[in-house]
């Protein structure tokens, strides 16, 4: 039983995903993205590659809904102007629900991904 | 950072709650100030002189306000000294009804257009006297006809409370008017001063009664004038019959008191209808004519359609058409285009007519000078004209009701007016009887709202179809299944009207107009499920602040809404008892307050549910400062303008400024109006203007990248103190540039600048530019590529390049800040990133390509007319618009030019009578334990008087379960109309290409859906239902519409443009826009003719829009909305070229040619007049070209005939067969 990188990579996930799944809740967009893309180039170097496997999808997404925002100077994702149209808040908020549940998920993933990668190191 | 919203708009939210007194009230005053004064001096006359003053408060703003013209000019006449303000309300209301007319004769002969014909009016004779009587006779009665009501009221309940209550709306309302009357008091020991400011409210109410208090009126005015009015004011009180006293109030008066004691009885109506069909001259001759002609108007309100009609006839004054027009349903459509004409004013007013202006306050000018048209009006209205006048779908007033019921009734069945309502019935029963037999309402029940919830779906059917003017066939007609490709003439013959609900006939009066409020289905699906099935788009589409010629105006101290979900009271609440009402929105029971039990329309207490508020469906209440974040804002107009090489050498400028040396009286405003103005090219220029220089100061600020303002306090200066500064700025504008050789354009920074010198008041502001900016912030590269423009693959660049509009317009928004963006450009000048700055600031767009004042001269006659109407036109500032409907149905998308602050309120920094609006709705839940829904929109604002009014609109719909209803209640205009918004939003969000695809699968799939559910018919042929017959011609048409059409060259500018008009033109212009409309004018006739005015308006009927119709033996007339052709065929008769064109033969014709000659020939005589009626119809005014056979120019033509095969899109046949083949895959 060693405290690896992989592990150190798993706790460290653990408490950002904490973290994540509030920003998930407050539409903390940057931070989050910034956060998420983090680790997973954390997993990338431990050589996961199942959990990174896991992750890419949502990286994938967070990449694809960045790049298609709508024109704006400042960073930001949600346009002041159509933000309140019900359809697109309904679509913001089902996307923050969603997330939120990844989030748990991931966060018991890790935890146990942690606890596997101690005990079999 | 991600977070959203919140920023823009703390200032708004920050406000301070404000006590409204002070400013406000005082600015407002002030322009009514002048004329009162003087008379609220005498003695005893105060009490009724308040009303005046208080009216003019309340009503300047408004077009049809006839109190303050017939006031002005009134006074004018007996006062010297108010030449000054008659002017200036004369200017600012070009609009207002006929009555400002009579007002104005003695002024401006030329006004007198209307009555020139007729008889001279009884009031116009008054007027011409130069006595008080004019006054009195005119619209002055109106006014004070609001302090009788309210006089009785009081004596009713002496209770201290009610005077409180009173007092208070007066402080709140008009401090000013209290001041005023304060003083005076003191002689009335019947009326305490308190009472006086209460006035205001009884006006609104008076409104309503029109017809009961236009007589009561006058003997109050003229016993003011005489001194006599405390005698007046107490028999007023006193007698609940209504008719018994105005008798008492006419003898006392002195004035007209034969007429009044006819009212009541049936003979009036003969003599109404005689005064029709005869002549005019009779009333005269009568001193009983005035007396019934106001009582006619309440006649007429209860038919709204027919009355248009017949206003439209008296106007004309030629009695033998009356008849005929009448009973045509399309008449009425006309007529309503033609008070517009009349009073000149640019204005659309869809339904309104003049007669039903009469009921309402505003209406009071036309009681008074413009009597006549009410006069006919109220003749056609009477039921014994017409047997079935039906009433119109499109113009389902409400207000009508309400007032109709007072009049007709008592002539019938000798009730007192109280009753109104149930006397309505049987003048609605002839004109409803024939076509809907079984629905009619049941005579017994009196409370017609509280009706609805039973009706039986079957009745409502069958009464919504009775017909109307449209698709006037019986229900199964909007069902009848159409093979739409063997069906060689879709196109009905005569305009597309609006369906109408399916209704009991009750609701169906009450419900609002669908020129304001239409839902693309008049059937609301009971569940998602089944509007999912009927693949059909679901919305509404909105015209808030639509130019009205008749508008309730309610003052009271409590506005009743709905506790839980702020509802305004409406007519489609039901009353469980005297002292409760339950929401139609979200149907809680809510206490009825004990103000609103006194029933103002009626005299009489305990009568809720004929209030005012509950017999119209589109009102407008007089805000308290309960609905003000801060004293209502000032008018303030700043002008940007680009004085750049390129704007000097197109030559705006001249235009500009003479448009303005010309409007400047007529801006609305009060005397707080402020104005100013900025240049820019690669500086930026300000103008000090204050007060007390001996000539316009330039301030220039050279510094862009960090702009600022040089002195902020005399930027914008008062219009009034500083107006020969104003002038002399103008008048020097044009020429200081001449010589310029600066090609930038600091647009960006201009913008900045001039947001800073709004920010604290708020107001419009006003950008001429000319090219693309080129310097500082917001600077734009070109992104156009020209090859690129017939281009049938990708569109690009329909989204802005840059987001600094988009912010700079929320920061305007955030402090109450419109900006209007006028592009007049012959190059690419990305539209798409410069209209940021409207949209979402609620500002409007105009867009003048290739403008040039000499090379293109058609271009700069429209810019000046836009500006006339631009300058001129209604305006309301710091606005929000609430849009509510009834549980189970949620709104999304919203589309037009504003800032969605949250889920169901825009706001609009400033809103004007040319916005549109549309919305996107679904459904939640499931409506099945609904019968009807409903939906309010509710539109606060501050108008340019600095009052806060809120106008509500509120419209009600059945539900229906089954598919087959829900087809049968399609609006197939506004779905088109919502469609052609959505697809806009795809077209930027996603591509033109997915636009344009999603528009042909809405057609495919809504008539794949009607044919596999509801036509059992054989599935081989491309069969719709009626009411959608013109569903593919339409998307076709949007297909081939600037700005979704591909494979035409298109400039990527004008694209943009027709998409900016889609999302913000009101349904009705938008229509035309999409499928113009073809008139074959060489051989007009007077078959079918309505009058508008002393015109004749011939009536041609609509051609498709195919070559196959032009024949070269012919010309035609297309009508596009901002563009009229006439195109004029090779052989064409050499008569017609002669008489109407003015040129010996067709070789003669000039290329360019963009005027009709004024000819003295019947044919030219007719023609002008129906291509000025299609003008007067519209708020912008159109470019007419004439079209030769063989030039250049007639590709344009061309291109509009959107049923043929152009090289880059189907024909409409192959459409057809195209949406069948993708039915059967």
């Amino acid at each position: 039983m060693a405290f690896t990188f992989a592990a150190f990579c798993y706790m460290l996930a653990l408490l950002l995903t904490a973290a994540l799944i509030f920003f998930a809740i407050w539409h903390l967009v940057l931070p989050e993205y910034l956060i998420h893309a983090f680790f997973c180039v954390m997993f990338l170097c431990a050589a996961e590659w199942l959990t990174l496997g896991l992750n890419m999808p949502l990286l994938a997404y967070h990449i694809w809904r960045y790049m298609s925002r709508p024109v704006m100077s400042g960073p930001g994702l949600y346009d002041p102007t159509t933000i309140m149209n019900a359809d697109i808040l309904a679509y913001c908020q089902k996307e923050g629900w969603c997330k939120l549940a990844f989030y748990l998920l991931a966060f018991f993933y890790y935890l146990y991904g942690m606890i596997y990668v101690l005990v079999s190191s | 950072m991600s977070a959203p919203a919140g920023s823009p708009h703390p200032a708004a939210s920050a406000r301070i709650p404000p006590k409204f007194g002070g400013a406000a009230a005082s600015g407002a005053a002030a322009p009514a100030g002048p004329a009162p004064a003087p008379h609220q001096q005498n003695g005893p006359a105060q009490n009724q002189m308040q009303v005046p003053s208080g009216y003019g408060l309340h009503h300047q703003n408004y077009i049809a306000p006839s109190g303050h013209y017939s006031q002005g000019p009134g006074k004018m006449t007996s006062l010297p000294l108010d030449t000054q303000c008659g002017d200036y309300y004369s200017a600012l209301y070009t609009v207002p009804t006929q009555n400002v007319t009579v007002n104005t004769v003695n002024q401006q002969p030329g006004a007198q257009q209307m009555y020139s014909r007729g008889p001279p009016a009884p009031h116009i004779v008054g007027s011409t006297l130069g006595s008080f009587q004019g006054a009195a006779s005119s619209a002055s009665h109106l006014h004070t006809s609001a302090s009788q009501p309210y006089s009785s009221f009081v004596n009713h309940y002496n209770s201290p409370a009610m005077y409180s209550a009173n007092s208070s709306v007066a402080s709140q309302g008009f401090p000013s008017t209290c001041g005023h009357y304060a003083m005076s008091t003191v002689s009335n020991a019947a009326y305490p001063s308190v009472s006086y400011p209460s006035l205001p409210a009884g006006d609104t109410y008076g409104q309503m009664f029109t017809s009961q208090s236009a007589p009561t009126i006058r003997p109050v005015k003229d016993n003011s004038f005489s001194g006599q009015n405390t005698a007046i004011s107490h028999p007023l009180p006193l007698p609940p019959p209504p008719s018994q006293q105005h008798q008492q109030q006419q003898s006392l008066s002195g004035y007209n008191t034969l007429t009044w004691s006819a009212l009541g009885l049936p003979s009036t109506q003969d003599n109404l209808i005689r005064n029709h069909t005869g002549s005019l001259a009779v009333a005269n001759n009568n001193p009983t004519i005035t007396d019934s002609l106001s009582c006619p108007v309440m006649q007429n309100v209860q038919p709204p359609k027919s009355s248009p009609v017949v206003s439209t006839v008296l106007s004309g004054s030629s009695s033998t058409r009356t008849p005929p027009t009448a009973n045509h349903p399309v008449e009425p459509v006309t007529s309503v285009t033609q008070p517009s004409e009349l009073l000149q004013q640019k204005g659309v007013d869809s339904s309104s007519t003049t007669s039903s202006a009469s009921p309402m306050p505003n209406s009071y000018d036309a009681l008074e000078g413009g009597s006549y048209p009410d006069m006919l009006s109220s003749s056609a209205s009477s039921p014994a004209p017409d047997p079935a006048p039906e009433p119109d779908p499109a113009s389902a007033s409400a207000p009508a009701s309400a007032a109709a019921p007072v009049i007709p009734q008592p002539s019938k069945m000798a009730k007192p007016f109280g009753y109104g309502y149930p006397t309505l019935q049987p003048g609605y029963q002839n004109a409803t009887a024939p076509l809907t037999s079984g629905v009619q309402p049941s005579n017994p029940v009196y409370s017609g709202f509280q009706q609805y919830p039973q009706y039986p779906g079957v009745n409502q059917l069958s009464s919504s179809l009775g017909g109307l003017s449209l698709q006037s066939s019986p229900q199964p007609e909007s069902l009848r299944p159409v093979n739409l490709t063997q069906e060689r003439n879709i196109l009905p013959m005569t305009p597309v009207w609006a369906p109408v609900p399916n209704l009991n006939a009750d609701l169906k009066k009450l419900n609002c107009s669908p020129d304001s409020f239409r839902c693309t289905l008049t059937n609301i699906p009971q569940t998602q499920a089944l509007l999912n099935k009927a693949k059909l788009p679901l919305g509404l589409l909105l015209h808030p602040f639509r130019d009205l010629t008749q508008l309730p105006v309610i003052t009271s101290n409590t506005i009743v809404r709905c506790r839980s979900c702020r509802t305004y009271i409406n007519p489609f609440v039901s009353f469980i008892d005297q002292r409760r009402w339950k929401c139609n929105l979200c149907y809680r029971v809510n206490d009825v307050p004990e103000e609103f039990m006194y029933n103002p329309l009626t005299r009489s207490y305990g009568e809720p549910h004929k209030r005012p508020e509950v017999q119209n469906s589109t009102v407008e209440f007089i805000a308290s400062s309960d609905y003000m974040l801060r004293p209502p804002q000032p008018a303030v107009y700043l002008f940007v303008l680009d004085v750049s090489h390129n704007a000097v050498e197109a030559g705006y400028l001249t235009i500009l400024c003479q448009s303005l040396l010309e409007n400047l009286d007529k801006l609305p405003g009060d005397s707080r109006t402020r104005i100013g103005f900025m240049t820019f090219d690669s500086t930026i220029h300000f103008y000090n203007l204050q007060e007390g220089l001996s000539q316009p100061q330039m301030l220039i600020v050279s510094d862009i990248d960090d702009v600022f303002l040089p002195t902020p306090d005399s930027l914008l200066v008062n219009l009034y103190e500083s107006k020969e500064l104003i002038k002399d700025l103008l008048n020097a504008l044009p020429n200081m540039f001449t010589n310029t050789r600066e090609t930038h354009s600091a647009l960006g920074p201009a913008l900045q600048a001039a947001f800073k010198l709004m920010s604290p008041t708020g107001g419009r502001v006003s950008v001429f530019q000319t090219q693309l900016p080129s310097l500082g912030a917001g600077l734009l590269q070109s992104r156009e590529d020209p090859n690129q423009r017939s281009s049938t693959k990708v569109v690009q660049h329909l989204g802005p390049a840059t987001d600094f509009y988009k912010k700079l317009a929320l920061d305007c928004s955030g402090q109450q800040t419109a900006v209007d963006l006028f592009l007049l450009s012959s190059q690419y000048s990305d539209l798409a990133s410069l209209a940021c700055m409207s949209k979402y600031s609620a500002g409007c767009i105009y867009y003048y390509p290739s403008f040039h004042y000499t090379h293109n001269p058609s271009q700069a006659e429209k810019l000046q007319k836009d500006l006339k109407r631009y300058l001129t036109r209604k305006i309301g500032f710091e606005a929000v618009m609430r849009i509510r409907c009834t549980k189970g149905l949620s709104m999304h998308t919203f589309h037009g030019n504003f800032f969605v602050r949250s889920t169901d309120l825009l706001s609009l920094a400033n809103i004007n009578p040319d916005a549109g609006f549309a919305v996107q709705l679904s459904i939640e839940e499931s409506l099945t334990d609904t019968s009807l829904v409903c939906f309010q929109t509710a539109l606060l604002y501050t108008s340019s008087k600095g009052e806060r009014r809120i106008r509500v609109h509120t419209l009600c719909l059945p539900v229906v379960s089954s598919l087959a209803d829900v087809y049968a209640g399609v609006d197939v205009q506004a779905a088109i109309c919502l469609l052609a918004n959505m697809a806009v939003d795809r077209s930027i969000s996603s591509s033109l290409s997915d636009a344009r695809d999603a528009l042909v699968n809405a057609v495919v799939d809504s008539l794949s859906a009607y044919g596999s559910t509801v036509s059992n018919l054989q599935h081989s042929a491309l069969m719709a239902p009626s009411s959608l017959k013109l569903f593919p011609l339409y998307v076709l048409a949007l297909l081939k519409q600037k700005a979704f059409r591909t494979g035409t060259s298109t400039r990527l500018d004008d694209r943009v443009y027709a998409m900016c008009q889609i999302k913000s033109q009101p349904l009705v212009h938008l229509m035309r826009m999409i499928h113009p409309n073809l008139y074959r004018i060489d051989r007009l006739t007077d078959e079918g003719a309505i009058h508008v005015n002393d015109r004749v308006v011939p009536q041609p009927p609509l051609q498709k829009l195919s070559a196959e119709k032009l024949t070269r033996e012919g010309a035609f007339l297309m009508d596009c909305g901002s563009v009229f052709y006439i195109w004029v065929g090779k052989g064409c008769d050499n008569n017609f070229i002669e008489d109407v064109l003015g040129y010996p033969n067709f070789a003669s014709i000039p290329q360019k040619m963009t005027h009709l000659p004024e000819l003295d020939t019947l044919s030219s005589e007719r023609a002008r007049s129906f291509i000025t009626w299609l003008r007067d119809s519209r708020p912008l005014s159109p470019i007419l070209h004439i079209v030769k056979d063989e030039s250049p120019a007639k590709a344009e033509f061309f291109q509009h005939l959107i049923e043929d095969r152009t090289e880059a899109a189907f024909s409409y046949y192959e459409f057809l067969l195209h949406v069948q083949q993708q039915i059967c895959k």
